[in-house]
């Protein structure tokens, strides 16, 4: 009789392979869910607020209401993830028992916890974890992150600090395939990250899973962008449902991802999309506002 | 592009040799475990997402991914019509998980909608297992493939709920649930030998591309 696992790497990192090339998008209610999974989202992120109104309406942001939660997941055959405050490890197992496919352990909710991170390890969900630079990535996928995705800065419509990280990741991943073997203990010490991860890096020149991009993707040409800087896929999130036609913007971002490379399509899917979200300059917004600096 | 990010790069494998042509359809999903399994094996792999690109090859895979964005993807991009003809040509074509769902003659539990491309007369069930908390890894004895079990993950995977007279089930499970399946040029899997480096699925496959390709010249 064979044994059969649940919960190992293989099988939490595996889902995130097969959303590769697609398009995550935050929702709120199960009704845009139905217009997500039908513009072609590869999986939803159910929230009760999108960043931007996080962003606008202030105090504490938490976990979702698990009513909310089943309901999407009622709603949609599409993995279905929802987000937990960093270092809640009880809204994580809430989430876990909710049935959720990932668990989004996420700076644009309010941190639980400004020491410590979850221990992802001790969960059979799969977490997605943000990061900024390698360094916090390999941190993240050491404490059992299956999937990582840049922050970019949510709920802003700018994608120039999407832009940012996933550049910064991918350049410290190149320095650190130059390095000779020796450099590389110096390297983890500098990137406060564990030795043997550093050591898979340099080897493999990328990354041991899933990278996706969030954070201030807004048009169908900043998500090819992200592809074309190497992303896996992206995240979007206020930038569908504060637009002024969801619909057709879901599905233009989702064939631009597919058709990253392609300037004609990019082209024949961003006309007559309406209005992109207002959206706020990461320049403008005062340091303690900025989502991406939470995560340690 | 310089970067080399993405997962599963192409450029680890990738052989110039007069391997048969291979395409893995890259609309969305894990279509590059694909292509460099595929080249390890010395096949001339190629990316599809245009129908002229599917004019180029003696076989096709379908990846794993998420069926119904496949799905709405070659409707729009016009590749739904030339991948129907070709399969009914007799194009060797092997789906895993998503792939699968998209040669099955009838799906269960799609969006409303969907629609496959058909070939395989089976019915399978998209997300049979349940939810992620329910995908899990085990080991499959195949015959076909010799004695050594397959090591076969599945990830909110389909099932086969019934075989036509036309198909042949592969695999089961310990429970008598169907998830591998063939029939004349096609092959499906529930499962994704892609991400665990078994390679005897591809090397299957690559013979039926071989004696299609040689018939054929």
């Amino acid at each position: 009789m064979t044994v059969s696992e649940t919960g190992s790497s293989r099988v939490k990192r595996g889902l995130a392979e097969m959303l590769k090339g697609g398009v995550i998008m935050d929702v709120v209610t199960p009704e845009q869910a139905r217009i997500a999974e039908d513009a072609g989202a590869v999986a939803v992120m159910a929230l009760e607020r999108v960043p931007a109104d996080i962003r606008s309406q202030g105090g504490v942001a938490r976990m979702s209401d698990p009513d909310l939660i089943d309901a999407i997941i009622a709603e949609v055959s599409i993995p279905v993830m929802a987000k937990a405050r960093i270092g809640h490890f009880v809204e994580a197992q809430v989430l876990q028992a909710l049935d959720v496919d990932y668990i989004d352990e996420s700076e644009v909710l309010s941190p639980a916890d400004y020491v410590n991170h979850i221990d992802k390890w001790a969960f059979n969900t799969p977490f997605v974890c943000g990061a900024t630079n390698l360094g916090e990535a390999l941190r993240r996928i050491n404490e059992g992150a299956a999937m990582i995705r840049s922050k970019g800065e949510a709920g802003t419509g700018d994608v120039s600090e999407a832009t940012k990280h996933i550049r910064k990741i991918s350049s410290e991943i190149n320095v650190l395939r130059s390095m000779t073997k020796d450099e590389l203990y110096v390297a983890a010490k500098e990137l406060q990250a564990p030795y043997e991860l550093v050591l898979e890096v340099a080897e493999t020149g990328k990354l041991p899973v899933v990278l996706f991009v969030a954070g201030g993707v807004a048009t169908p040409a900043d998500a090819a962008m992200m592809m074309q800087l190497g992303a896996d896929g992206v995240f979007v999130g206020s930038g569908i449902f504060k637009s002024g036609n969801p619909e057709a913007r879901a599905a233009a971002v989702v064939k631009a991802t597919t058709f990253y490379d392609d300037p004609s399509v990019v082209a024949a899917v961003s006309r007559g999309l309406g209005e992109a979200m207002v959206g706020i300059n990461v320049a403008d917004l005062a340091a303690p506002h900025r989502l991406a600096e939470r995560g340690w | 592009m310089t970067t080399n990010l993405r997962s599963g790069s192409l450029d680890a494998g990738v052989s110039a040799s007069a391997g048969p042509r291979v395409g893995v359809l890259a609309l969305q999903g894990d279509f590059r475990e694909h292509a460099h399994v595929l080249a390890t094996l010395g096949a001339e792999v190629s990316l599809v997402r245009r129908p002229e690109e599917l004019d180029a090859v003696d076989g096709l895979v379908i990846p794993g991914g998420e069926s119904s964005v496949m799905d709405k993807l070659a409707r729009t991009f016009g590749l739904q019509a030339p991948l129907k003809a070709a399969i009914a040509a007799g194009l060797p074509v092997y789906g895993t998980c998503a792939g699968l769902i998209m040669l099955a003659d009838t799906v269960l539990d799609a969006i409303a909608g969907q629609e496959s491309l058909g070939g395989l007369d089976v019915v399978v069930r998209r997300n049979a297992f349940g939810s992620q908390n329910q995908s899990f890894e085990t080991d499959l004895d195949i015959p076909a493939l010799g004695e050594v079990p397959v090591h076969a993950v599945f990830i909110r995977g389909p099932v086969v709920e019934s075989v036509g007279a036309a198909a042949t089930p592969l695999a089961t499970l310990a429970d008598g649930r169907v998830v591998a399946v063939e029939q004349g040029n096609l092959l499906g899997t529930s499962f994704h030998p892609e991400i665990t480096g078994e390679h005897r699925f591809h090397e299957y496959f690559l013979a039926k591309v071989r004696e299609r390709a040689s018939v054929s010249s």
